[in-house]
């Protein structure tokens, strides 16, 4: 009976820890994507600034509530511009950006199969 | 036939490169938040620094036909150097209400501030943590905001006001 409420306790206590590390990673994740406005090219994840400190309690609380990482994201989008994330959103304006390589994915692809399929003529030939 | 697609695919990628490095040029890499004038201010409870039972939100702004949000603190010193400025706008413009939000600092510190060189605020709240700040998107101190009545931002004003921004926030709110 003692080992099954011990057993019980760790299963608890092991579903508690996960919980928080997946909390924990979520943080860490939109931390890392979130752009420190006075400091020189880093997250608030690597910064202490005051202004990086006060963003980690806001997203700590819009976590709190329920948020999803979107809304925190959008949230702070309508605050501060798009200048506060580091992975650009979709619009028109970066259309390009998000495009091009896939772009270039597809003319590699295209022209790597017009070579094989010149050189194979060229064997035969 | 072959070497002629190949420049043509050299030179369309040479003048692309140079329209993104021209169109790049051209954007402003200077980060400031004046490009979200024109958004609403949203929900928000500004605790009064003496009072936690007064308070005041968005709803009260929608009354005065101009306000000036200021963030401030007693450690600032480009507060000190604004501060006349906001005592002039409060007693030259009655069209504009001015609300001092107190960023991170002493409640003590923040009232001898205001002793030593005078009050221009309607009210001042509080704002201990910091985290009014980021729903108003200012990022440090001191900064100003104007909103008209329908709650939409009017101007910004990042660091200190001057002589030149002073008379533009009259110029605009006459």
């Amino acid at each position: 009976m003692k080992l099954k409420n011990f057993s019980f306790i760790i299963y608890f206590l092991s579903l508690v820890s996960l919980h928080s590390n997946n909390n924990k990673t979520e943080l860490l994740e939109i931390y890392k994507n979130l752009r420190c406005l006075v400091c020189q090219g880093q997250s608030i994840a690597d910064s202490n600034s005051d202004f990086a400190v006060t963003l980690k309690l806001v997203v700590q609380d819009q976590i709190n509530t329920g948020k999803t990482k979107d809304e925190i994201y959008s949230f702070l989008i309508s605050k501060y511009g798009e200048w506060i994330v580091y992975q650009p959103t979709f619009s028109k304006n970066n259309l390009l950006l998000w495009a091009l390589p896939y772009l270039v994915f597809i003319f590699g692809g295209l022209v790597i199969y017009i070579i094989v399929r010149k050189t194979k003529r060229n064997k035969v030939n | 036939m072959k070497i002629s697609i190949l420049k043509i695919i050299i030179f369309s990628v040479i003048i692309f490169s140079l329209f993104v490095f021209w169109r790049g040029l051209k954007i402003n890499n200077n980060y400031d938040t004046k490009s979200l004038i024109g958004n609403k201010i949203s929900n928000f409870r500004l605790i009064e620094i003496n009072d936690n039972d007064q308070y005041i939100s968005e709803q009260d702004l929608k009354k005065n036909k101009y306000t000036l949000i200021n963030f401030f603190a007693s450690w600032c010193a480009p507060c000190r150097a604004e501060h006349k400025y906001l005592l002039n706008l409060s007693n030259k413009n009655k069209k504009i209400k001015i609300i001092g939000i107190n960023f991170k600092d002493k409640k003590v510190n923040a009232i001898n501030f205001l002793k030593d060189l005078g009050n221009p605020y309607n009210f001042v709240g509080k704002d201990t943590d910091g985290k009014i700040s980021i729903l108003f998107g200012a990022y440090g101190i001191p900064e100003s905001i104007i909103v008209n009545n329908q709650l939409i931002i009017i101007k910004k004003i990042i660091g200190p006001i001057d002589q030149t921004q002073y008379n533009e926030v009259l110029e605009l709110t006459q």
